[in-house]
């Protein structure tokens, strides 16, 4: 990166590049500019998804519960067909026991909006009470449908606005290979083309969050943020992030309460258009906020490569403790986990902190807070996706161990044979020939704790025991006793890793700061 | 050097790869009636001995290729028969559609890509590293390979993967081994004998023309080889007193002059020509029958399915294919040029779509592949095969009617004409507009389209958003036929202009 050149060249190192193209091979595909190449690979990008989505979709025919499929299908029948007050209302038209809404007013707004357009060209799939555990071919297809379309239009432009902010004063060669990594994250198309969510559109307006607050706009990033949190209440993993690193570039101004006060407005208003129908009483506004919350399912949910969940094999979290005092706990862990990473944004706030500071606290709420799925592992992995080229090697592990920690869930999906071809098209992309060269080696892989001789051994450990782990569990039946022993197997073998990988990134954003500060002064000297 | 042939298998591998990858999530995709063909073959070959493969009829999905590719399938049985021997069974396994037969022959036919791959690598061994990513891009990622071969199902890419193998050694200047594969390739799929008559003049200016005893001797050799090859194919067959049965099956020219869906050849405006004269005429008060045979079935010999244009007849058709081959097989006599012989085989395959009896669509394919190759060779070829290989690959949309591949099919192509922008732009850079580059801002580049061909490609678009959305939704299920005829006559425009281009390119 521009940083570690040692001699600045005139203008930026394209020009140096250009008379040689042969030399890098992916030059023929980012040399008209970076909005072509991105235009390249989302067409890519969608064609994958749109072959991931031609596999079963999570509970497919098994009834009467099915799967997250079936969930988000009755949603859109039940806010096409009633006011939007009952939505989250337990009445004789929405029985909330079965996959009642449980997200915040965006997420039904989404499925208004796509239920009518189902309503269009399938009414059956839609219907009142008839429609319960509806599948087809055209009803399967347009939802598919509707998934593909959100990634498009927000996911998509969403990368396209950060890729260009992230990369206006760096070298254009690594540009193409991060796009890539963008768009073709593995964990987020398998998620939600084949087990069948929509996270793409609260991970986009999230993207579009961080690419707003790399180009300075604040007031666009608290709109994007604040409409991410009403769509999926898990873009809370971030808030700490956005906040610490907001308050510290406003403590640095001229009139620090003024800067507050005109972000708090901007979250405040975009708070209040959304849930607009649910402010009118405060039982209204109880009732979604309780439904948001199911602190009743527990602490943790299957078999989640989180700290309560694989330190419940040996303390019985549940046992010990009441859900009340869980989730004071839980809490109080959440928020020392993710604190010193807000203390540096706040201290110094700077572009490439707050990436770490995402990653760190989304990493923490992952580990720590109450009711985690498998699935959040998004959370964390899309602020890791975003550090792709400083990052590389731990990226590429942290890939391999974020699909292995869904291994279980994708299997009862089945959805093995697109896991597997996502994970090796990964791996290829990853390692596409001629971007080795170009990939920068950066000051954090010649740092002490990945240098520590230990860790290179157990990295490749981990490694040798998920692959064995993988053969056993697809071949193997469990002991009776223990039917969920290889799950938890791996969820042990997964949770280490992100343990590492949680100290190392929260060691680089500490270190990080430093050598930026002193690499400014160095500057200021000069 | 061994250092750039390392990188250069690298690349060709990671571009198979990736494709691979692809081909394995096309797994559960819509899968033609050819799949059924395929398996009942596998059972055939399988169950019952050879000198009964072409006799059988407990499917109507006949045995109809020439003997090799049964014996492929007798191979591919013997593992069929391991995974699963539901699949082998002749009665049983009559339309099985298991997960096990499904995986079982789609991962065949990845596999059998690896001919393809073998292929494009003796291909491009010494082309320079920034043509040969693409022809890599243009053959390995071909979307009609993708859709006919691991959506449609088929295995082409398997067959043009020893087609190109034929002529890169061609290319090499090592005749015999290209002949030799090339009756190999004419045994596994007769269609490809379109190309035939150019391999025989090539081979015997360029190989048997030298002096008389070595040419002599040069033409016995050749002439063992494909006999050869011709006896280990038939031979059983003729001993058998079979091979009119044989032969039967595999020309089938009771098929009718079109397939059912018709392709963008030159007979569609023959046919729309005979409609719109009896209509015309009709208008004008003459007494104009309607035919009652179709173009797409009935016998030969049965009444013609034209109303005021004349019959025609495979001999017909036959001579025409051989008419347009000739100025090619003339300059192929005069200037025999190994460096050519790849544009050679791709127009004899141009002129064998265009004018063939009961062409598929799928056969565009057999000039689209070579046309590849060429197409790095020059700024016009480029320009040509940009043109080509979108309408070719267009054509066959039709194929994959359901709408789950509908996003599939047209990302597909979208993707590959973007790729071949780029990488024909980046290959065509203008020198000048590079060195101003910090003036302009953006890189110039001589790879530009130009205006008529751009309306043309754009036409593409009209043409689908009719015969997809306003068709059905004005007119509902009349005139059913009306999309599929659009699409082939004005495909088949485009087809006829690269024919035409690529015949200027040869007599130039």
């Amino acid at each position: 990166m521009p940083k570690k050149k040692p001699v600045n060249l005139p203008g930026d190192g394209t020009a140096a590049l250009l008379p040689v193209p042969p030399m890098d091979n992916w030059w023929w595909l980012s040399h008209k500019g970076t909005t072509t190449s991105f235009l390249c690979i989302s067409l890519f990008a969608l064609l994958i998804r749109s072959a991931v989505s031609m596999f079963p979709y999570s509970g497919a025919g098994t009834p009467p519960k099915f799967g997250d499929f079936e969930a988000q299908r009755h949603w859109m029948e039940i806010t096409t067909n009633l006011p939007a007050i009952d939505w989250y209302r337990n009445g004789t038209h929405n029985d909330l026991t079965y996959w009642g809404l449980d997200y915040p007013p965006l997420t039904a707004y989404q499925s208004y909006i796509h239920g009518i357009l189902l309503r269009v060209f399938n009414p059956e799939s839609v219907s009142l009470f008839s429609s319960r555990g509806h599948e087809s071919y055209h009803g399967k297809l347009l939802m598919r449908w509707t998934v593909l379309s959100s990634d498009a239009l927000i996911f998509f432009p969403a990368a396209l606005f950060f890729v260009l902010v992230y990369h206006r004063n760096r070298a254009k060669s690594g540009v193409a290979w991060h796009i890539a990594m963008i768009l073709l994250n593995p964990c987020l198309i398998l998620i939600d083309h084949g087990h069948f969510q929509y996270n793409c559109i609260s991970l986009g307006l999230t993207v579009g969050a961080i690419a707003a607050v790399l180009c300075g706009s604040e007031v666009l990033t608290c709109v994007f943020f604040s409409l991410a949190l009403s769509h999926k209440q898990m873009s809370a993993y971030f808030a700490p992030a956005f906040f610490s690193h907001l308050l510290g570039k406003c403590l640095r101004r001229k009139n620090p309460i003024l800067s507050v006060l005109k972000l708090g407005i901007a979250v405040i208003v975009t708070f209040v258009i959304v849930w607009w129908p649910y402010l009118h009483s405060v039982d209204d506004f109880l009732m979604v906020l309780s439904r948001l919350a199911p602190f009743e399912r527990g602490i943790y949910e299957d078999y989640v490569a989180n700290f309560w969940c694989t330190t419940s094999i040996l303390i019985k979290w549940k046992k010990l403790f009441t859900t009340p005092s869980l989730k004071s706990i839980s809490l109080a862990a959440t928020v020392l986990a993710s604190l010193p990473s807000m203390v540096q944004q706040i201290l110094s706030p700077s572009d490439e902190g707050f990436l770490y500071c995402l990653l760190n606290s989304s990493m923490a709420f992952y580990m720590f807070s109450f009711q985690v799925h498998e699935k959040s592992i998004l959370m964390p992995f899309l602020a890791a996706t975003l550090l792709a080229l400083k990052i590389p090697d731990h990226f590429n592990h942290l890939t391999y161990y974020a699909l292995f920690s869904m291994f279980p869930l994708l299997c009862r999906d089945k959805l093995l044979l697109p896991y597997l071809s996502l994970h090796l098209l990964f791996t290829l992309i990853y390692h596409s020939p001629g971007t080795q060269i170009t990939l920068p080696k950066t000051k954090a892989s010649s740092f002490s704790f990945t240098s520590f001789p230990g860790y290179r051994f157990l990295l490749r450990t981990h490694f040798f025991i998920s692959l064995f782990l993988h053969v056993v569990y697809l071949t193997i039946q469990p002991p009776q006793k223990y039917p969920f022993l290889f799950e938890a197997l791996i969820m042990i073998l997964c949770f280490s890793y992100f343990v590492m990988f949680a100290i190392f990134t929260n060691y680089t954003q500490w270190t990080f700061s430093s050598h930026f500060r002193s690499a400014d002064k160095e500057k200021k000297r000069i | 050097m061994d250092h750039r042939k390392n990188d250069h298998r690298l690349h060709l591998l990671w571009f198979f790869a990736v494709s691979t990858t692809i081909k394995l999530l096309l797994i559960p995709s819509y899968r033609s009636t050819d799949f059924e063909v395929h398996r009942n073959w596998l059972a055939i070959t399988h169950s019952l001995p050879l000198t009964k493969w072409y006799f059988d009829e407990t499917s109507q999905w006949t045995l109809d290729y020439p003997p090799f590719f049964a014996h492929f399938e007798r191979f591919l049985s013997f593992f069929a028969s391991l995974v699963d021997p539901k699949i082998v069974n002749l009665h049983s396994g009559l339309n099985y559609a298991a997960d096990s037969v499904i995986y079982f022959q789609r991962i065949t036919v990845i596999l059998s890509d690896l001919s393809l791959l073998f292929g494009v690598y003796r291909l491009t061994r010494k082309v320079e590293p920034l043509k040969r990513n693409l022809i890599c891009a243009l053959v390995v990622w071909s979307p009609g390979l993708l859709v006919v071969d691991h959506v449609h199902f088929q295995y082409n890419g398997f067959l043009l993967g020893l087609l190109l193998l034929s002529v890169s050694f061609l290319g090499d200047g090592r005749d015999l081994v290209g002949g030799f594969l090339f009756a190999v390739v004419l045994c596994f799929k007769h269609l490809f004998a379109v190309a035939a008559p150019v391999y025989f003049v090539y081979l015997l200016r360029h190989y048997c023309w030298v002096g008389l005893v070595t040419g002599l001797r040069r033409l016995v050799t050749l002439g063992v080889v494909v006999v050869a090859v011709f006896v280990a194919a038939f031979g059983p067959f003729v001993y058998y007193g079979q091979i009119q049965q044989v032969i039967s099956r595999m020309f089938p020219f009771g098929r009718g002059l079109c397939h059912a869906y018709w392709a963008p050849n030159f007979w569609v405006f023959y046919i729309i020509l005979d409609k719109g004269l009896a209509f015309t005429l009709r208008k004008l008060g003459f007494d104009v029958q309607v035919p009652s045979a179709s173009f797409t079935g009935g016998l030969v010999g049965d009444s013609s399915p034209f109303a005021v244009l004349p019959q025609i007849t495979p001999l017909t058709t036959f001579v025409m294919v051989l008419l347009a081959i000739t100025p090619c097989l003339i300059k192929a006599w005069r200037k025999p040029q190994p460096g050519l012989v790849a544009r050679w085989i791709a127009y004899a395959y141009t002129c064998g779509f265009l004018f063939g009896w009961h062409v598929h669509e799928k056969a565009s394919l057999h000039f689209t592949i070579p046309l590849a190759i060429v197409a790095v060779q020059s700024l016009e070829d480029a320009k040509h095969y940009f043109l080509v290989s979108i309408v070719s690959c267009y054509s066959l949309f039709p194929l994959l009617y359901e709408p789950q591949e509908y996003p599939i099919k047209v990302l597909l192509l979208l993707l590959h004409a973007m790729v071949m922008w780029l990488g024909f732009s980046a290959q065509y850079l203008d020198e000048k507009g590079l060195k101003n580059k910090e003036k302009a801002g953006e890189i110039k580049s001589k790879f530009e389209i130009g205006c008529i061909e751009k309306a043309y490609l754009m036409g593409l678009v009209l043409v689908e958003i009719v015969s997809q959305f306003l068709h059905p939704y004005f007119l509902g299920d009349r005139f059913t036929f009306m999309p599929l005829m659009l699409i082939s006559t004005y495909c088949a425009v485009g087809i006829m202009y690269s024919w035409i281009w690529q015949l200027r390119k040869i007599l130039a």
